[in-house]
């Protein structure tokens, strides 16, 4: 076994081992950062294909944000852990009869039977200057600049789709709101007076010394 | 040297570990939300390897919008979530048959 073939066979098993405790653990927060160490030890899989962009950009992107955005999300709920997992174990045999059934029939058709080495030939190898940032980049700013434009309005979707949702208005003995439409609608008289009035003039006040004389 | 075919079954092991967990984790929507994220890992490794392979970026474009539509996907539904913790005061899978569908 090769140094790269000891390194992948590393990150595929922390991988599945981490996607196995996702699915098994209790705790929603744990799945959650088992879920984690899975997208990292991934992106070290598609570093070792040669898709170091993709994989930093896994890294970044969902380690980064989705999944904080995934613990941010499991901490503001308060979940019932032992209601959730009822009927784990009366699903357990279906469900791994369904994996495994799964599994083996991908595995006659992506096997080394059909994807060996032997059968694909080794792959290109870059040089040590090959920039794999600008290999994607070229073309998905000309030949998919379409496809790159949708994604962006996409993700304007999911935003205003997010705070659409969760927008709410609560009681306004709560949390005091600015009205727009009353503001508008004041004017100067509402809320200035001016009140006619004589000059009041006050009398000096007299000092002592003067007061003796 | 890795064959393709290492990627391959790499791939398909997430793919139904995933699988799996949408199975057994009925419950939970959060779990279920999880699985799906580590479903579309799946899909993305093989495509990668695929690229690699093929000596063909475009496979790595195609990852790169499957990234985006996930992340999409990933803060519409966690904004669903919320939004019926908010009113049902629970997120258990079974108390959200009210449509009777």
């Amino acid at each position: 076994m090769t140094f790269e073939q000891f390194i992948f066979y590393l990150l595929g098993a922390m991988a599945v081992i981490s996607g196995l405790m996702v699915i098994t653990v209790k705790n929603p927060v744990k799945a959650a950062l088992w879920l984690v160490l899975a997208f990292i030890s991934t992106a070290g899989v598609w570093i070792m294909a040669q898709a170091e962009f993709l994989g930093l950009v896994l890294i970044l992107v969902y380690v980064g944000a989705v999944m904080v955005l995934f613990l941010f999300v499991v901490m503001m709920l308060d979940i019932n852990l032992a209601q959730m997992k009822e009927g784990f174990t009366k699903y357990l045999p279906f469900g791994a009869i369904a994996a495994i059934a799964t599994f083996a029939m991908m595995y006659m058709v992506l096997g080394p039977a059909h994807f060996g080495l032997e059968v694909t030939g080794n792959p290109v190898q870059h040089p040590a200057d090959y920039s794999n940032t600008k290999a994607i980049g070229v073309p998905l700013y000309t030949t998919h600049a379409y496809a790159f434009v949708l994604a962006a309005v996409l993700l304007l979707v999911g935003i205003v789709a997010a705070i659409a949702l969760t927008l709410r208005r609560r009681a306004p003995k709560e949390v005091l709101y600015q009205d727009i439409n009353k503001q508008n609608k004041t004017s100067v008289k509402d809320r200035l007076t001016l009140v006619k009035m004589d000059a009041v003039v006050e009398k000096p006040v007299a000092s002592k010394g003067e007061e003796s004389k | 040297m890795i064959a393709l075919s290492d990627y391959l079954i790499f791939g398909a092991i997430l793919f139904t570990i995933s699988m799996a967990g949408i199975f057994l984790n009925r419950k939970n929507i959060i779990i279920l939300l999880m699985s799906i994220e580590l479903l579309l890992l799946a899909v993305n490794t093989n495509l990668v390897a695929f690229s690699h392979y093929l000596n063909d970026v475009t496979g790595q474009i195609f990852v790169f919008f499957i990234l985006t539509v996930a992340a999409a996907e990933a803060a519409i539904g966690l904004a669903i979530i919320v939004l019926v913790f908010r009113n049902r005061k629970s997120i258990n899978v079974d108390d959200l048959g009210s449509l009777k569908g």
